[in-house]
């Protein structure tokens, strides 16, 4: 399974790199992660809970970041088991160009992404339609989170 | 009388199935019972690296936890191929081991990784998901056409072809195709299915410590070969330590004919525990591990001379036969398909080839017509390309080409030889049926409603009642295929009949009975019948291949000759007269020209109260057995026609019309048999409009459930209109075909060439099955594009 899409953020490449690479403040933007810890300059543990389908699923994993260009983007690659529901892995690069007026950055992404065993079996025709829906809901929390902290400040 | 052969009485096992009193193998507990759950890849091609079972095995409930290295332990075999074929260049067929647990790698998604066997079956599910099975991938091998040049999938199975094997004169056939005025050529793939009958597979084993033995209750169409591999190949433990029973078993379509791993793994560890186990499939596992069916692609030739007649056909097919050889996988791409691709045509020459190829996939096997399905519709989808080609109506075009009703027997070029048959009248009675001279008035005034009708043809033959033993030995069979009946008269004359054939839905115990009842001239309600046990039934080979009432009822015959060969000798001592002088006739001994007769249940007292009794020359009781090897197949033929209607804002098909006319020589019962065409036909309306088994690039199966796999329901049919012709079998007593496969092998043809020819006049010329509402609807886009160039 492939998913392409881009997003235009209204802000510097040097702000969304910052924020791609902070944990801390990815965690608070996807609101199904239930844990996402460093554990060293590559590596990170996650836990989400997804809902696909008919499945609500804890998926435990890792993710690895790789081809790191700061900061003009990265790959990341993860695996994640599911338990009975099967499990899933996959790899996204990410692109950061910043536009002509350096105002505003558009991020592109790259997906493609197997999974296996249940959700293949039961949920395959909701992949796409749940994963664009997930990085929709990323993206805004994304952008959201670093308004509100401008607005802080 | 009117409850024998023809008689359409309701069937004797309705009552217990409509009020669910139904035996069937899960509705079996035994004390202390246990529950497995089989841990399956859920990858496709892996090398496996390590299984820690450490937590599983430590897990509430849980009893024991065994993989792959155990079954090897213990020398436990895997399930043996019933059927081999020799390979073009001399070799044999490949035959890779078929481990009953992973041993070393995993084969295809769902492949049986390690078993936890618990307390409960919440308990044996929960600590599965403990097991920890770590995988180094290898690439899926799913791309049919690309396997020979994939990832080796067994080191025995070089370039990932089983076999690679031909049937006819190649010379001659290619020689008919290049001096032929027209050659018609067409590609078409046979989809792959899943058989989904409605009761899953399950297993009941148990081991009783005292006498050494095992019983297995398990889900089989066959039990008594179950006990055979399982005992002998498997386990290698005496036979008779085997007990096998298939209770109620709730449809097969063929999925039931083999050894799973499952119900071996239950019996080998049944005895490590000492304990029963119990397993029962769930639908997504049976959608996983239940052998699948079809899955073919061929290349057809067929060549005509200037006169339209059918002078060569010459047909190259790869066909899909999965991770591992099961039973009778062999068999139906070769010998149940290349032998039926003469048809009902009269066709001088004839060449196959097939390759047999691995994949990544759950293995494939028979499912309902078994290779008979694929060879009547390559035919008969290119007898109706060629009649387009040519301008021809496609009835005539096959009439033109038929077996002359007065050239039976006929020797095809395929090895087989027809007893008999007339297939003009079928023709003629099904066009008369679904009135084919008005259809173009029936198109135009569904076209006045926005709406493409179109009508498809099918001429189909099968060759059933497998099979004589000889014959299927120099075919490649490893067993042989009679099968067994025995007749036991209780002293007032009621009867027992036991028989090797497995009733899964045929209704055995009604029309074994009408048999008994017409040879006999007792009442139905006499008499009972017992199958599917090993402890109680001969050895027989089962059901499958239309065969139950070819050959177990021409042995049911048989035993009730020898039946009523005895009771004339007891009669002629009761009554005082010769044997020659007594005759047997509606249920009476009487002396011929006298008024002296004594009624069957006097004759069976006295065979069991044997006061007055010839012990000098017969032994007292009633009971006979007997074997019937059939002589030749038989060969049910038939015309199916269908009509359909396509709506083209949605691509829907709607099958509006069906007239099937079948000649499967007499029938016993035939309210059942018109039963078993309506079922085949809604499966094959099912394989050409809606079911498709889709693994995806990395051998995902994408359709393992009913919200991705479409069963045709009551609303995907039409009321069928049935009707028969009679060339009776010129070689069993009761002059019977078998009818349990025609529906299914008859009508995926017709409902496509129906929608063809419903789209005909847009230019397509070509739909492939499942003939869903997107594809019909792109066809119909791709034409109108086409059209507006």
């Amino acid at each position: 399974m492939e998913i392409k899409d881009s997003y235009k953020l209204p802000l510097s490449k040097e702000r969304v790199w910052a924020a791609l690479n902070d944990e801390d403040f990815l965690k608070k933007s996807i609101p199904w992660c239930e844990k996402l810890e460093r554990r060293s300059e590559t590596e990170l543990a996650a836990e989400v809970k997804l809902k696909i389908g008919p499945m609500s699923t804890r998926f435990t994993g890792s993710i690895t970041l790789s081809d790191i260009d700061p900061p003009n983007g990265y790959t990341i690659t993860g695996s994640g088991k599911g338990g009975i529901a099967g499990a899933a892995s996959g790899s996204a690069k990410v692109k950061l160009v910043e536009d002509k007026d350096t105002t505003s950055t558009t991020l592109s992404y790259e997906v493609s992404a197997q999974v296996k065993g249940k959700i293949a079996q039961l949920g395959s025709r909701l992949i796409q339609s749940t994963a664009k829906k997930l990085s929709k809901n990323f993206f805004g929390s994304f952008v959201k989170q670093l308004e509100d902290m401008d607005k802080l400040k | 009388m009117s409850e024998g052969i023809g008689a359409s009485v309701t069937r004797k096992e309705d009552k217990k199935f409509l009020t669910g009193k139904g035996r069937y193998t899960d509705d079996i507990n035994r004390p202390g019972q246990t529950h497995a759950y089989f841990v399956r890849s859920d990858v496709a091609h892996a090398n496996i690296k390590s299984i820690d079972t450490k937590a599983a095995s430590s897990a509430d409930g849980v009893v024991a936890v065994y993989t792959g290295e155990d079954v090897v332990a213990d020398g436990i075999g895997g399930p043996i191929c019933g059927w081999v074929v020799p390979c073009r260049d001399g070799s044999a067929t490949k035959e890779p081991p078929h481990p009953i647990l992973a041993n070393g790698k995993v084969r295809y998604v769902g492949d049986h990784v390690a078993v936890v066997i618990a307390e409960t079956l919440a308990q044996a599910k929960s600590a599965a998901e403990l097991v920890e099975v770590e995988y180094e991938e290898l690439p899926a091998v799913v791309d049919l056409e690309k396997a020979s040049s994939a990832t080796e999938i067994h080191k025995e199975v070089p370039d990932n072809c089983y076999f690679d094997w031909e049937l006819g004169d190649e010379a001659s056939t290619d020689k008919a195709l290049k001096s032929a005025s027209r050659v018609v050529k067409l590609t078409v793939r046979n989809n792959r299915l899943v058989p989904n009958a409605m009761e899953p597979r399950a297993a009941l084993a148990e081991y009783d410590d005292i006498s050494e033995s095992y019983t297995l209750h398990t889900t089989s169409q066959n039990p008594q070969l179950t006990r055979l591999v399982i005992a002998a190949f498997m386990f290698q433990i005496p036979e008779s330590k085997l007990r096998v029973v298939a209770p109620d078993v709730g449809g097969g379509f063929g999925s039931k004919i083999y050894v799973y791993a499952e119900e071996a793994v239950c019996t080998w560890a049944s005895k490590k525990i000492n304990r029963p186990i119990k397993w029962t499939a769930d639908r997504t596992q049976a959608f996983l591990s239940d052998a699948h069916g079809r899955d073919h692609i061929n290349n057809v030739q067929l060549a005509l001379d200037d006169n339209n007649k059918i002078v060569g056909l010459r047909v190259d097919t790869i066909c899909n036969l999965g991770s591992y050889l099961s039973a009778f996988a062999v068999s139906v791409p070769t010998y149940l398909h290349g032998t039926l691709l003469s048809g009902v045509y009269d066709i001088p020459a004839i060449y196959t080839n097939v390759k047999g190829m691995a994949t990544t996939t759950a293995p494939v096997d028979a499912y309902r017509g078994a290779g008979r399905p694929e060879a009547t519709y390559l035919l008969e989808r290119t007898m109706d390309a060629a009649a387009r080609e040519i301008g021809m109506d496609p009835t005539e075009f096959r009439r033109l080409n038929f077996i002359p009703k007065d050239a039976f027997p006929y020797q095809t070029q395929v090895a087989l030889q027809y007893d008999t048959g007339d297939y003009e009248p079928q023709l003629d009675k099904a066009m008369e049926m679904i009135d084919y001279k008005n259809f173009e008035t029936r198109r135009s005034e569904a076209a006045k409603r926005g709406m493409y009708r179109g009508i498809g043809v099918s001429t189909y033959i099968e060759a059933c009642g497998i099979a004589p033993s000889a014959v299927a030995g120099a075919l490649g069979s490893r067993v042989g295929l009679y099968e067994s009946a025995s007749v036991r008269v209780d002293p007032t004359g009621t009867i027992t009949v036991f028989t090797g054939a497995h009733s899964h839905g045929q209704g055995h115990a009604t029309t074994f009975a009408q048999i008994v009842s017409e040879k006999l001239g007792v009442p139905l309600a006499n008499v009972d019948l017992i199958h599917g046990d090993s402890e109680k039934n001969s050895f027989g080979m089962g059901t499958y291949g239309s065969r139950s009432l070819a050959v177990g009822g021409a042995a049911l015959v048989k035993a009730l000759d020898k039946v009523i060969e005895k009771s004339k000798k007891i009669a002629a001592h009761l009554m005082e007269a010769s044997v020659e002088d007594v005759e047997f006739k509606e249920g009476k001994f009487a002396v011929a020209g006298t008024d002296k007769e004594k009624a069957f249940g006097e004759i069976a007292l006295a065979a069991y109260v044997p006061h007055n009794y010839p012990h000098e020359t017969l032994e007292p009781g009633l009971e006979e057995s007997a074997f019937y090897d059939p002589l030749n197949f038989t060969y049910p033929s038939g015309a199916h026609i269908a009509e359909v209607e396509v709506d083209p804002a949605t691509g829907v098909v709607k099958v509006v019309d069906w007239a099937a006319c079948d000649d499967f020589g007499n029938l016993i019962n035939p309210m059942i048999v018109e039963g078993q065409v309506h079922g085949g036909i809604a499966q094959g309306i099912g394989q050409a409009l809606l079911e498709d088994a889709h693994y995806d690039e990395n051998g995902q199966l994408l359709t393992a459930s009913y919200m991705d796999y479409c069963m045709p329901r009551a609303d995907d049919l039409p009321s069928f209109k049935v009707g028969y012709t009679n060339t009776p079998c010129t070689h069993n007593d009761l002059g019977v075909k078998g009818c349990g496969e025609a529906g299914a092998i008859a009508s995926p043809p017709a409902i496509i060439n129906a929608i063809i020819d419903a789209l005909s006049p847009l230019g397509v010329t070509d739909m492939s099955m499942p003939a869903t509402p997107q594809k019909v609807w792109k066809a119909i886009q791709d034409s109108q594009s086409i059209a507006a160039e």
